[in-house]
């Protein structure tokens, strides 16, 4: 069986895969046990499963798992804990940016690259940048507050 | 989840004396899984007298366990209860933790819907947490040599009102039972003294939401377990015919379990499974029983009817309407709507000789166990349901489908079975909301009083009972076909005053998809006829809007909201549309009103919108809501209700229609079936009217009733053009202005 080494969360992993096309969504869930990253179409369209890699969102449900060999992962898991929460979920819990929360991790790690690669983005940009995010329980306007008080301070 | 007991809880809370150790135990697997009040399977509703150890337990380190039916869902709800309980019983709500709809330690008070939560599932919580309060006052009393009436509960402690020694309430009845019923006349706390309902407390399981940790039912394991994923028929009622195993050789330990239709796949590895579902080859027979979804509309207005409903009939609609100074008439629609949860639906069973346990994100657990044991043919003490928190649900979505699935896999493997559905099941397969035709005729005075009123309204139906389970049916397995999709009709009847109006609901005999209660049942569609065609009517009148309601309506509650939704935007009293719209992206603005279910929360929503004429795109910049449900338990849990209402109705409004062929249903992922996306998320002010003199009703649902009508009505003022149709795309729109 195939062998992919990468690093996760800043662990170095090292995981088998009977296909190297196997997405990188279940090899983290099932392989590695880091369920933040959730199942939501598997076609790349609604955002629940986003993860870092190399400072990247991706779509973890339509990456192989060949394709992150060498790189480095970053899921939610690796920001913080229930206890100390990162910037960005210590916003989502002040604002309780969530209902049932299954899109909240992509969120994060959404927002946390936008974040990255801009700190002090404008309300335009938050919506534009969480633009493959989808959330049904309609809590859009406490997660675009949320990503705001980090964008702001 | 590992421990196994052969004690449930009822039999330990039966054998008396010291609760010891077992409420500290994650899962209690009963050896049966009796509902704890002995209500029959499957019962709905509190018993006359349930026992308050059904719903409390105080433990020895003073915390407190609420049992419930009613699940969470993620509306805040166990948040709400333990507020409830808290305040009545003057212990600190962070020492509250809640377990939700398990059938064999919970107390079947009903399920999650109908917004009947807070009413209903918080008031039996209210009633056993206040008599649990008197008698640890008449206990603590006789421990203190006091009388009771000089004794009060607070910080868990029962102290002397005038000071003086206490006593802690753990210390009274920590691990033990209070053996007592709940007193259904049990004096509660006066509302003008709360400390803890009223309070925005935060909810406890958004932490650990916002970091990954939360355990959702899609991230639960058990030892042991294989994935199983469902082959569907490409025609929704096709016959299974062949199935070639061979095509699957190539992905490793895979199983492939097949019963008469139903055909699935069982691995130990996820994405085994996945790809042997995907890539099974199989032959089924052709099935062309639909009616497809273009034209639904008329096909609606000529079907069969089973039974007409009356919703409201008063005056002489027939003679009144005719000697109006202006008559309109208009017509409707609203389509099929999916639930479209965000995780497609999931379900792990473990079927054992011994019993069958179901973990499911299920809204009504208790009913899920019921027809399960039903359809299956296992008697009910031997099924045992446990709730796990699950993809936002907003109704009866796929979840009950998939634990039918995950049963039939795992009899079949005899081993633990975890189902989830993948994105084209959940779009394809979970019962629908139901398509809507209304047909509205009225007429004003001289004066722009509403004469007469009839509303007409076409609702698909079929016979009642439970829902038929997909994967039953494929099964060949008996069970019953009901159509049941909540209270249609309310709110059908405008909350205007008129002394003429009929209003007549067909229900017909068949429906194209299987369906569902989904948010607000009936009543979006119902209020989008009523509010827009008020509109209507106010423009025949040639008067303002929100003045032309505001006339019509008495309720000093009614008009706070109105008031105060239209302030909000600071809404400029004319007729509409819009004089000052001008060129290619025109504004305008719109207002809805309406009281849920004619007796609930009272919402009024303005909104101000952006039509770009040349796209047809809509934008709606701004909305202001204005809500009343009496007594407030948590407000930023109700904000939080009310604007994920708001949201989820524009995006239903905006984008939603599930749409079908002669076969099957062809919006099955989030591009054929779009939701909306943050760059159209509007600013939304949200006033919360509190009256802590009234009760409280649930707000799950009723922000979302007037959500259509203000933005038709919006659409309207700054187009000109009246859109009656749902969802109001692009393509619709440009159509309508095109016409115009």
């Amino acid at each position: 069986m195939p062998t992919y080494k990468f690093r996760v969360n800043g662990d170095a992993a090292t995981v088998d895969s009977w296909d190297p096309d196997q997405p990188l969504l279940y090899v983290l869930r099932n392989t590695l046990g880091l369920h933040a990253a959730k199942f939501g179409c598997g076609l790349g369209q609604c955002g629940a499963c986003t993860v870092l890699v190399d400072g990247k969102a991706v779509r973890s449900c339509v990456t192989p798992v060949r394709q992150v060999a060498g790189r480095t992962v970053l899921t939610l898991e690796g920001l913080g804990t229930t206890d100390k929460p990162d910037a960005i979920g210590t916003a989502f819990i002040a604002e309780q940016a969530a209902q049932c929360g299954y899109c909240t991790s992509g969120m994060i790690m959404s927002a946390k690259a936008l974040l990255t690669q801009t700190p002090h983005p404008t309300l335009d940009q938050v919506k534009q940048g969480l633009i493959g995010n989808l959330c049904r329980c309609g809590t859009h306007t406490r997660i675009l507050s949320a990503v705001m008080r980090v964008a702001k301070a | 989840m590992e421990t196994v007991t052969s004690l449930s809880r009822r039999s330990i809370l039966k054998s008396g004396g010291a609760l010891i150790v077992s409420f500290t135990l994650g899962g209690l697997l009963p050896k049966h899984s009796m509902a704890q009040d002995g209500t029959p399977a499957g019962g709905r509703g509190a018993p006359a007298a349930p026992d308050v150890d059904s719903f409390l337990a105080i433990h020895t380190d003073g915390t407190v366990t609420i049992y419930t039916s009613r699940v969470d869902v993620g509306t805040g709800l166990a948040t709400a209860f333990r507020q409830t309980a808290a305040e009545e019983l003057g212990i600190p709500v962070e020492r509250f933790t809640v377990i939700e709809g398990d059938t064999a330690t919970t107390p079947n008070h009903g399920g999650t819907g109908g917004s009947s939560g807070i009413p209903r599932g918080a008031a039996d919580i209210r009633r056993a947490a206040a008599t649990a309060r008197q008698a640890l006052i008449d206990i603590g009393a006789k421990q203190l040599n006091r009388a009771a009436s000089e004794l009060a509960i607070s910080n868990g402690e029962i102290r002397p009102v005038n000071g003086g020694q206490g006593i802690a309430v753990a210390a009274l009845i920590g691990g033990k039972r209070f053996s007592i019923k709940v007193n259904p006349n049990i004096a509660l706390k006066d509302p003008a003294t709360y400390t803890v309902v009223g309070k925005p407390i935060l909810r406890s399981d958004v932490p650990a939401k916002c970091t990954g940790r939360h355990v959702y039912l899609q991230d639960f394991i058990l030892p042991g377990m294989l994935h199983g994923r469902v082959v569907r028929p490409p025609a929704m009622a096709a016959k299974l015919l062949t199935v070639d195993e061979s095509s699957i050789r190539a992905i490793p330990d895979v199983r492939v379990v097949r019963v008469e239709s139903f055909l699935g796949v069982v691995a130990k590895d996820e994405w085994a499974a996945i790809r042997a579902a995907r890539e099974l080859k199989t032959t089924w027979s052709d099935w062309q029983g639909l009616p497809g979804s273009d034209g639904l509309d008329r096909q609606m207005r000529t079907a069969a009817v089973e039974r007409d409903q009356p919703v409201a009939n008063r005056g002489d609609v027939v003679r009144a309407l005719p000697t109006a100074a202006k008559q309109l008439s208009a017509t409707y629609y609203w389509p099929f709507q999916s639930h479209a949860s965000l995780g497609p639906s999931c379900a792990v069973a473990d079927v054992k000789e011994s019993g069958t346990t179901i973990w499911s994100a299920s809204q009504n657990p208790f009913g899920l166990r019921a027809n399960l044991a039903k359809v299956f043919g296992i008697p009910p003490d031997k099924v045992r349901v446990v709730y796990m928190d699950g993809s936002g649900s907003y109704g009866t979505n796929g979840s009950d489908d998939a634990a039918a699935d995950a049963l039939l896999l795992s009899r079949a493997a005899g081993a633990p079975v975890r189902v989830q559905w993948m994105r084209q099941d959940e779009h394809g397969w979970d019962p629908k909301g139901p398509a809507q035709l209304l047909d509205v005729r009225g007429g004003i005075d001289a004066n722009g009083n509403i004469v007469a009123w009839e509303t007409e309204m076409w609702l698909p139906g079929g016979p009642p009972g439970d829902r038929a389970l997909i994967g039953a049916e494929s099964a060949g397995l008996a069970q019953g076909h009901g159509q049941n999709a909540g209270a249609m009709t309310l709110n059908a009847d405008p909350p205007y005053a008129t002394d003429h109006l009929r209003v007549i609901a067909h229900s017909l005999k068949d429906t194209p998809l299987r369906l569902s209660n989904l948010r607000a049942p009936g009543k979006i569609a119902n209020v989008f006829a009523v509010e827009s065609f008020t509109d209507e009517l106010a423009g025949a009148a040639g008067m303002d809007a929100a003045a032309f309601r505001r006339r019509a309506l008495t309720d000093p509650r009614a008009l706070a909201v109105l008031d105060r939704a239209t302030s909000m935007i600071e809404w400029q009293p004319r007729p509409s549309p819009n004089p000052r719209a001008v060129g290619n992206l025109v504004v305008g603005r719109g207002v809805a009103y309406m009281r849920y279910k004619q007796a609930e929360n009272y919402v009024a929503m303005a909104m101000e919108v952006a039509v770009d004429r040349s796209t047809g795109r809509i934008a709606v910049r701004r909305i202001t809501c204005a809500h009343d449900c009496g007594l407030i338990v948590n407000p930023d849990g109700l904000r939080n209700q009310v604007e994920g209402n708001i949201v989820q109705t524009l995006s239903r409004t905006l984008h939603e229609e599930v749409k079908f062929d002669r076969s099957r249903v062809t919006s099955v992922d989030w591009s054929s079936y779009p939701i909306l996306t943050f760059p159209e998320a509007p600013a939304i002010e949200v006033a919360l009217i509190s009256r802590p003199d009234q009760p409280s009703f649930g707000a799950g649902e009723a922000a979302s009733a007037p959500v259509a009508g203000a933005l038709a009505n919006a659409i309207f003022d700054a187009t000109g053009v009246r859109l009656r149709t749902v969802p109001f795309t692009p393509e619709r729109v440009k159509a309508a202005l095109s016409k115009a």
